[in-house]
């Protein structure tokens, strides 16, 4: 979780006297010390780096997924298409709105559950199993199950019936305006439980003696709050941010599943049209230009996240 | 700037990795094994029943020669695809392959395929539409068609007060649209005609709505240069037919999303008619007065789609004689037979249906067999289908999500018409 580093405070050491076996030594080191990234190192390069690069490198040109055509390339006309796709507007704009709302919503909402299910009491074990049963089951399986309750006479509509004596009906998913919301709502059901316990530890990393100190000062629990607990999360809150952000921004198996990107792109996301793009409609190229931008947005994101939580010199 | 330049390193080793492994990959031919047997690869892990036909005939085949055994991989159908363009990339293509009929041309162009050498008199016993062709050359036959119907309840039709239409006689636009006006008035059933929009597979939507466009005359793309889609697929007639999609859901006939199975929902009494295929028929039969109709005329004659999974020889076999071979002597009235004997098929020759029962002249499954031969339309026989088929099905969607059908019909002919050049026409 160490997202920030601080630097190590500087001790001085003795020299060691210089011994004759030294060199070879740290050659060994060195030998050994690649061996041992290697198995990762090969894995990152073959199915991380070559990827990126030849999709940096694929969105200038005209390649297909299946065609006799020799590659071309076409500069930037991948990019300038890009401009004219309305789909892709919406993806951005879906995208977007998907991150803006889930980021505040969820990280807050696995705080709350943290904060909960941190107290010293019988069976929160049991509520924080049941908390993260939604994290560890397959998010295609939850989808389908969401799809099933979304329905028109499914178990969502039905709950409103009853309650509401019988006033609301709501399509959930065909309706351009609950579609994106109503996978909002799911998709923060499923992974709000793996936030909370990142909380939770960060939580635990707060010594009790500081509550303990601010109770003979008579603070109270909102100021306790305020005071210790808001500033002693600070690691964990960079940490939340930056992989509720990646998550979101990345959306794909909730709208593949459950929408399809439908009603009228109402639901489509970058990472859904670049799939669709690229493997339905056998775009390599075009699908690489819009995993560029995406890696580009990502990417941006998450350096103003960076800057903005920087540790700051007192 | 030193991570950097040690990670552009990296990749480039890694790129060197990878192109020396496949140039060890391409080697002379291949989809034979070291004793001369042909590997051949078929869709249907997931159904046993074809399975097992398929079996049968490679077993019949290799007690014949044994010399040049066949080995059977079978694969389930929804990662089929993707099986082959992988295979194919890699080189390992196998000797026989089934292919879906309307990415045949797909895959011929792609060079993945080569012309089938089966004899005319043969190819000629064949239904048109099993029979895969792409610029005057045959690429696939096919053992079995299937075929779209619309599937009634004579009662509901009956107190409707309309007539059950035939093959020789379909109903007008007008005849349908007064059917459906007089079931949903009648409040008996919840859902009065089941498009069955639950399915949100591409290739259904091309297949089950695409037939109703060009029976308004309207088309995906224009059949006689296979250059263009303005003016077919966003003309006046598909306009028509557009607005009539729409009108379907608006007016309340259709539910904009079906259930996951609207045949079963058709068989509980929860829809008067359903638009469904011929793998259902099976089930028609727990329906008491359950019927099975041809789409109405819009103006065009009714359609419905043709093609289904078919065989055809990898451009990279081996031994492409005994592959031809095989495919040549599997074509057999009693193997054809049997696979419309095991599961809801058409049989794709008359002598095939003739040792069928249900199939011969009068038999009770006889109507898919003239509704094929007389109404089936393959879809566009063109390299550029996936994007046809992608675009029109999205398009599709759209449509019946509510959208302007004017707007969205435009889109997808600029779309495909964009595709179409850049890919120069794919060869027309």
């Amino acid at each position: 979780m160490a997202v920030s580093i601080s630097p190590a405070p500087v001790v001085a050491e003795p020299k060691p006297a210089p011994r004759r076996h030294d060199r070879g030594q740290r050659r060994d080191q060195r030998r050994t010390g690649l061996l041992m990234i290697a198995p990762s190192g090969v894995l990152l390069i073959l199915f991380f780096f070559v990827p990126v690069a030849l999709g940096f490198a694929l969105a200038f040109t005209d390649a297909r997924l299946i065609s006799p055509k020799p590659l071309e390339f076409i500069g930037l006309d991948n990019f300038q298409r890009l401009l004219h796709d309305p789909v892709f507007w919406k993806s951005l704009r879906n995208t977007l709105f998907f991150a803006a709302v889930i980021v505040p919503v969820q990280s807050g909402f696995a705080l709350l559950l943290a904060l909960l299910v941190n107290v010293k009491m019988r069976g929160t074990n049991i509520f924080r199993t049941l908390y993260f049963i939604p994290v560890v089951t397959s998010i295609v399986v939850v989808s389908i199950l969401w799809r099933f309750m979304y329905q028109q006479d499914g178990l969502v509509n039905s709950m409103l019936h009853w309650t509401t004596g019988n006033v609301v009906r709501i399509d959930w998913l065909n309706d351009t305006s609950t579609a994106l919301p109503a996978i909002m709502l799911m998709s923060v059901w499923q992974a709000v439980g793996f936030h909370m316990v990142i909380w939770l530890s960060g939580l635990q990393t707060i010594p009790g003696e500081l509550y303990e100190a601010a109770d003979l000062d008579g603070a109270g629990t909102w100021q306790k709050f305020r005071y210790i607990t808001w500033p002693g999360l600070r690691n964990t809150r960079t940490f939340i941010l930056v992989t509720i952000t990646i998550a979101a921004l990345s959306l794909f198996t909730q709208v593949h599943v459950m929408t399809a990107g439908g009603p009228l792109d109402a639901t489509s996301t970058m990472v859904y049209q670049a799939v669709r793009v690229g493997y339905q409609q056998q775009q390599t190229a075009y699908a690489s230009a819009i995993s560029v931008v995406f890696f580009l947005l990502v990417l941006t994101v998450s350096l103003i996240q960076r800057w903005l939580t920087r540790e700051r010199k007192a | 700037m030193k991570p950097l330049k040690r990670r552009l390193l990296a990749s480039a080793l890694a790129a060197a990795v990878l192109a020396g492994s496949a140039a060890c990959g391409s080697g002379e031919g291949t989809g034979t094994s070291a004793d001369g047997g042909l590997t051949l690869w078929t869709h249907n892990a997931g159904n046993p029943e074809e399975l097992a036909v398929v079996e049968q005939i490679v077993a019949d085949w290799n007690a014949a020669h044994p010399e040049k055994k066949i080995t059977v991989q079978a694969f389930p159908q929804a990662a089929y695809n993707e099986a082959v363009v992988a295979a194919a990339t890699a080189k390992k293509l196998p000797c026989i392959l089934d292919t879906d009929a309307p990415t045949v041309p797909n895959w011929a162009y792609a060079g993945y395929l080569v012309p089938l050498e089966i004899p005319a008199d043969l190819l000629a016993k064949q239904l048109p539409s099993t029979v895969g062709t792409y610029q005057g050359k045959t690429y696939s036959v096919g053992y079995y068609e299937a075929a779209l119907g619309l599937f009634a309840r004579k009662s509901a039709l009956n107190a409707a007060g309309v007539r059950i239409p035939t093959l020789e006689q379909p109903w007008t636009a007008t005849e349908f649209d007064r059917a459906l006006r007089a079931i949903k008035s009648s409040g008996k059933y919840p859902i009065t005609f089941d498009l069955g929009t639950g399915d949100t597979t591409t290739e259904w939507w091309t297949y089950a709505y695409s037939p109703f466009l060009q029976s308004f005359g309207g088309d995906l793309i224009d059949r006689d240069t296979y250059k263009t889609s303005s003016g077919v697929l966003n003309g006046d007639k598909a306009l028509a037919w557009a607005r009539w999609l729409q009108g379907l859901v608006k007016q309340g006939y259709s539910p904009q999303r079906s259930s996951q199975d609207a045949f079963a929902d058709f068989v509980n009494g929860k829809s008067a008619m359903v638009w469904s295929g011929i793998w259902n028929s099976g089930s028609l039969s727990k329906v008491e007065d359950g019927v099975v109709l041809p789409p109405p005329d819009f103006g065009n004659g009714p359609k419905i789609g043709g093609g289904s999974w078919q065989w055809a020889v990898s451009s990279s076999c081996a031994d492409k004689a005994t592959a031809m071979e095989y495919l040549r002597s599997s074509l057999t009235a009693k193997s054809i037979a049997a696979f419309a004997e095991k599961q809801n098929v058409i049989p794709a020759t008359e002598e095939a249906a003739a040792l069928a029962p249900g199939w011969q002249p009068g038999g009770e499954k006889r109507f898919f067999l003239e509704e094929s031969r007389k109404l089936a339309m393959v879809r566009p026989p063109t390299p550029g289908y996936p994007y046809l088929t992608t675009t029109f099905a999205k398009a599709t969607q759209d449509i019946i999500a509510g959208g302007d059908p004017k707007q969205i019909l435009d889109r997808a002919a600029n779309e495909i018409d964009r595709d179409l050049k850049s890919n120069n026409y794919y060869g027309f």
